[in-house]
């Protein structure tokens, strides 16, 4: 298969799955076996891009010209590539959690649930191999609108608002700051290709230059840098697997995806550090006050979902350091949180289901019951933390290192203390678990069913495989800063 | 040959079909007839402006007596992109228009309806072909006056005062204009718009162009519903008989803000007034107030053909900001929202006209509980006519706001480019408020019961809709006509 058609069928794939799915809603199992195929060729096809990309080449599609010198284009790179498979490979692992968790719950309307899924992912994927920023801003809002039906699953009073914050708050940032910024940056450069060095050295400077970046950081509102991160808690309100696939692996990761595009292709690492120097505080004030925010939360979802803010602005941080080494850090993080959260996430939903328990103070002895998925928990607990032998480790450790290349105190210091509030609100959840005796009026439940079990054990384990074997995504993270 | 004859026939057709149908008086006859003629303007429409594409301006004499003593009838890039929208929304009207009409109309009525129709459209086409200013203000009475008529047949008491309040409003326009020619003829002698944007630069004594200038411009600022001159369409479009709404929503308007770029950057071209006085300030507020106020007042109407008809009122002033900025981006941006906000508000206003013909003619928001299972594709279709209002990326809605908002920038207008981003956040909550009844309100006792429209209806509207979403994506056609047209206006300007 040719790189341009492969670039071709990957956000086609999972449209077509999702027309596939709406197709079959009166065979349930015929259904759930078109996600799983379509998940499965969306794989391959993804894999079969690997070589390229990797012998560094950046095959270019360009479908047609959307505005006059605008094409609607894909164009695969280094990081386009990590971000497509991360959300593919992730994108298999949780249909299966997911076809637990919707029967196991036995959800209403199951086959609308599959079918935005579908297309979540396809807008992901366009979000991925997007060759310019037109492009990108195109997927970007169709996963905003694919996305709220899933948050309003239940159609009840809370999904409703919790539905309004989410598209309010993400409509709100792209229409308003990051629209003008894109529009801004075509007039200034005349071009919205993502150019490795940037599109827009030597074109503005300054206060100008200050605004346009601080139009894009805050207008990616998906990337929940403070204070536009109110959506995230607020899409709580749906089915853990969007909570678990959407809302710590494709919707937030396309906003620090697109961050770190914005800063590498758009602004380029070696722009003037002067125009960037506010914003490792704005990120860092985002990590603490979200790790604060997390450590009293009771409610598991919730504080998973502030726990995120604050990982996604560890990526912020590391790329707004402009140094070679931190960008290599947020592109290894854009992996390492995506396989843990999703673990976290995973046994949350787990938990739900075998236990109907949502708040953290419910959780003494869980761990004698659901050994599994407490196992999965305490794993993915310590990736979060950035401790060995989770994946999360090398990426912390490619961030600090950046950070001391630029010299950057401040950065460290924020590392530091929030690696220690990351250890304050996980471990002691594990320590619950498996150490603490359950009360023993409470009824008796095992596991959640089998395909959840399965999917937190997979995801988990590559938590600690990508540890060990850290090659690939270190390669195409290098491939970005041209090392 | 007849081929040289096309500009005549373009509002000749419909104008004598209109008689015929009030002889023949059958309303089965009448709905046939409407739809042949409106097919037929249209095909006239697409064939003249492919000649306009390549050949150039095509100016035709009227009975053969030359300007500037004739008529003369004249298609250029703009006026051939207005005459494809006015006659192509009529063809796509026509057709599912029985429908509608016979549900809501008294049978003895119909064909009264479909004679007006005849006659709105060569009105409308007229007023856009032709290159005579006194010619202009004929069809904008043929126009208006069975616009009223139409307003009129809406079967809700409401409608006879809309209807009067129209004719009030619109007869004041229509006198307004006259002043305002009359004193151009005065101080010119002619009638003929290039003669007179060529004499124009000659006179010396401005005062009564002044004068001339905004009196022609309150005229036409009523007729396309320029904020603070809009109280009537509200009422018009929510009481007017839903295909009549369709059809008026995506063209009536539009044709009035195509003479208002006419007189601006033609007749008064030469003139440089709109540098001399602050016009373009003046324009640029009132737009700005009317796309901010019409789209907070849409957010609370009950009524959901009353919320889109604000929306109305909203978007036209997208379009005369795109005036007011008077350079190549603005202009094209204003250009191509006429197309995109028809074709849109085209879509919406048929899907809704088969939302009241299940509901017996209620459109209130208290019917609508649930719409969305029970109406499926109608609801999804309104839904993507709402995108493309707000203007995300991949509608129709997204091209326009993406010129305008260039178009701001490059004059250094940055406070009118954030206005117009947050009134498209003010679309997203009134477009949302029809999300959450049709998806997440529990139907009740009121709602509707009935399932989707007609095919014929919803395939029509459909067709725009997905009209709608193909002109967000390839644009050559869109943005290509409207640019070519904004550089024939600004080329009036040097």
């Amino acid at each position: 298969m040719s790189p341009e058609l492969a670039m071709l069928l990957a956000p086609l794939i999972p449209a077509v799955a999702a027309v596939g799915v709406a197709a079959c809603h009166r065979a349930p199992n015929l259904r759930e076996a078109v996600t799983l195929t379509a998940s499965a060729l969306l794989i391959l096809c993804v894999m079969s891009l690997v070589g390229p990309v990797a012998a560094g080449a950046t095959p270019v599609v360009r479908l047609f010209e959307t505005l006059p010198g605008l094409s609607l284009e894909f164009r695969i790179e280094p990081l386009g590539m990590l971000f497509a498979l991360v959300a593919s490979c992730l994108w298999l692992v949780s249909s299966v959690y997911s076809i637990g968790y919707m029967r196991g719950n036995d959800e209403a309307h199951q086959t609308r649930f599959f079918v935005c899924f579908a297309l979540a992912i396809a807008a992901t994927m366009g979000i991925a191999l997007a060759g310019n920023l037109i492009t990108l801003f195109l997927y970007y809002e169709l996963l905003t609108l694919v996305t709220y039906p899933l948050v309003t699953h239940h159609g009840d009073d809370a999904a409703r608002r919790g539905g309004r914050v989410y598209l309010g708050v993400l409509l709100f940032s792209s229409i308003l700051l990051f629209l003008p910024a894109v529009i801004a940056t075509w007039a200034l450069a005349g071009t919205l290709e993502f150019v490795p060095g940037g599109i827009l050295a030597g074109k503005v400077s300054g206060t100008g230059a200050m605004v346009l970046l601080a139009l894009y950081m805050f207008g990616i509102g998906k990337a929940a840098l403070m204070p536009m991160h109110r959506w995230l808690p607020s899409a709580m309100v749906a089915p853990t697997p969007v909570s678990a696939l959407l809302h710590a692996v494709a919707v937030v990761k396309a906003g620090v995806f697109t961050v770190v595009k914005v800063v590498v292709y758009v602004f380029g690492i070696h722009f003037d550090a002067a125009v960037f120097a506010w914003l490792p505080w704005v990120a860092g004030f985002t990590i603490i006050a979200a790790s604060l925010v997390a450590l009293r939360a009771d409610n598991l979802k919730r504080r998973l979902a502030y726990s995120t803010v604050s990982q996604l602005s560890y990526i912020v941080l590391a790329a707004s350091l402009l140094a070679p080494l931190s960008v290599i850090g947020a592109a290894l993080h854009i992996v390492a949180h995506a396989v843990g959260k999703i673990t976290l996430f995973f046994a949350a939903g787990a938990i739900y289901t075998a236990a109907h328990k949502t708040d953290v103070s419910q959780l003494d002895g869980i761990g004698r019951r659901m050994p599994w998925t407490l196992a999965a928990f305490g794993i993915a607990s310590l990736s979060m933390i950035g401790l060995p032998p989770a994946v999360g480790f090398v990426s912390k450790w490619y961030m600090v290192a950046g950070a001391l290349q630029a010299h950057q105190w401040m950065a460290i210091a924020v590392i530091l203390v929030s690696t220690l509030l990351n250890a304050g609100y996980f471990l002691p959840i594990v320590y619950r678990g498996f150490f603490v005796r359950p009360d023993p009026n409470e009824a008796a439940h095992g596991e959640a069913p089998w395909p959840m079990v399965a999917a937190m054990v997979a995801t988990a384990a590559l938590t600690i495989g990508l540890f060990f074997y850290a090659d690939l995504p270190l390669r195409f993270a290098r491939m970005l800063v041209g090392g | 040959m007849i081929l040289d004859h096309l500009p005549a026939l373009q509002v000749v057709l419909p104008l004598i079909s209109a008689p015929v149908i009030v002889l023949v008086r059958r309303s089965r006859f009448a709905w046939l007839m409407a739809v042949a003629v409106s097919w037929v303007a249209a095909a006239i429409a697409v064939m003249l402006a492919i000649r306009v594409a390549d050949a150039g301006v095509i100016s035709y004499a009227l009975g053969n007596w030359q300007p500037p003593w004739g008529i003369e009838y004249r298609v250029d890039p703009l006026s051939a992109f207005v005459l494809v929208l006015v006659a192509g929304t009529a063809a796509i009207v026509a057709p599912f228009s029985r429908i509608s009409v016979v549900a809501e109309l008294p049978r003895e009525q119909e064909y009264l309806l479909y004679a007006m129709f005849c006659l709105c459209l060569a009105g409308l086409l007229g007023i856009t072909i032709t290159g005579d200013v006194f010619n202009l203000f004929v069809f904008l009475e043929i126009s208006s006056l069975s616009t009223y008529v139409m307003v009129a047949l809406g079967q809700k008491r409401q409608a006879l005062a809309a209807a009067y309040r129209y004719l009030i409003m619109g007869t004041i326009a229509a006198t307004f204009y006259v002043i305002g020619i009359g004193m151009l003829y005065l101080m010119t002698g002619t009638l003929n718009m290039a003669d007179l944007s060529v004499r124009l630069a000659d006179v010396t004594d401005v005062r009564p162009i002044l004068a001339a200038f905004a009196f022609i411009t309150v005229g036409i600022g009523l007729k396309l519903a320029l904020f603070p001159l809009h109280q009537w369409l509200p009422n018009a479009y929510t009481f007017a008989p839903s295909a009549v709404t369709a059809f008026l929503g995506a063209t009536a308007t539009k044709v009035s803000i195509y003479v208002l770029l006419r007189f601006y950057f033609t007749v008064f071209g030469t003139t440089l007034l709109f540098r001399a006085m602050p016009t373009d300030q003046v324009l640029m507020l009132l737009s700005l107030l009317g796309a901010v106020t019409a789209s907070l007042v849409a957010v609370f109407q009950k009524d959901i053909k009353r919320m889109f008809a604000y929306s109305s009122v909203g978007q036209v002033g997208y379009i005369t900001l795109g005036i007011s900025l008077a350079n190549t981006s603005g202009l094209t941006a204003a250009v191509v929202h006429l197309l995109n906000h028809a074709v849109t508000k085209g879509a919406i206003f048929i899907l809704i006209a088969g939302i009241t013909l299940r509901t017996g003619g209620a459109s209130g928001f208290d019917r609508l509980k649930g719409i969305g299972s029970r109406m499926p594709f109608t609801s999804f279709g309104i839904v993507i006519g709402g995108l493309s209002l707000i203007g995300v990326p991949g509608t129709a809605g997204f091209v326009s706001k993406w010129y305008l908002v260039l178009g701001a920038i490059q004059r250094g207008e940055w406070i009118v480019a954030a206005v117009v981003l947050a009134s498209s956040l003010i679309a997203a909550a009134y477009v949302w408020k029809f999300v959450e009844t049709a998806y997440l309100t529990k139907p009740d006792e009121s709602s509707v019961k009935a399932g989707e429209a007609p095919l014929p209806m919803l395939a029509f509207a459909w067709f725009m809709v997905v009209l709608c979403v193909f002109l967000g994506l390839d644009t050559s056609l869109s943005v290509g006509g409207a640019r070519a047209a904004a550089d024939f206006l600004l080329g009036g300007l040097r």
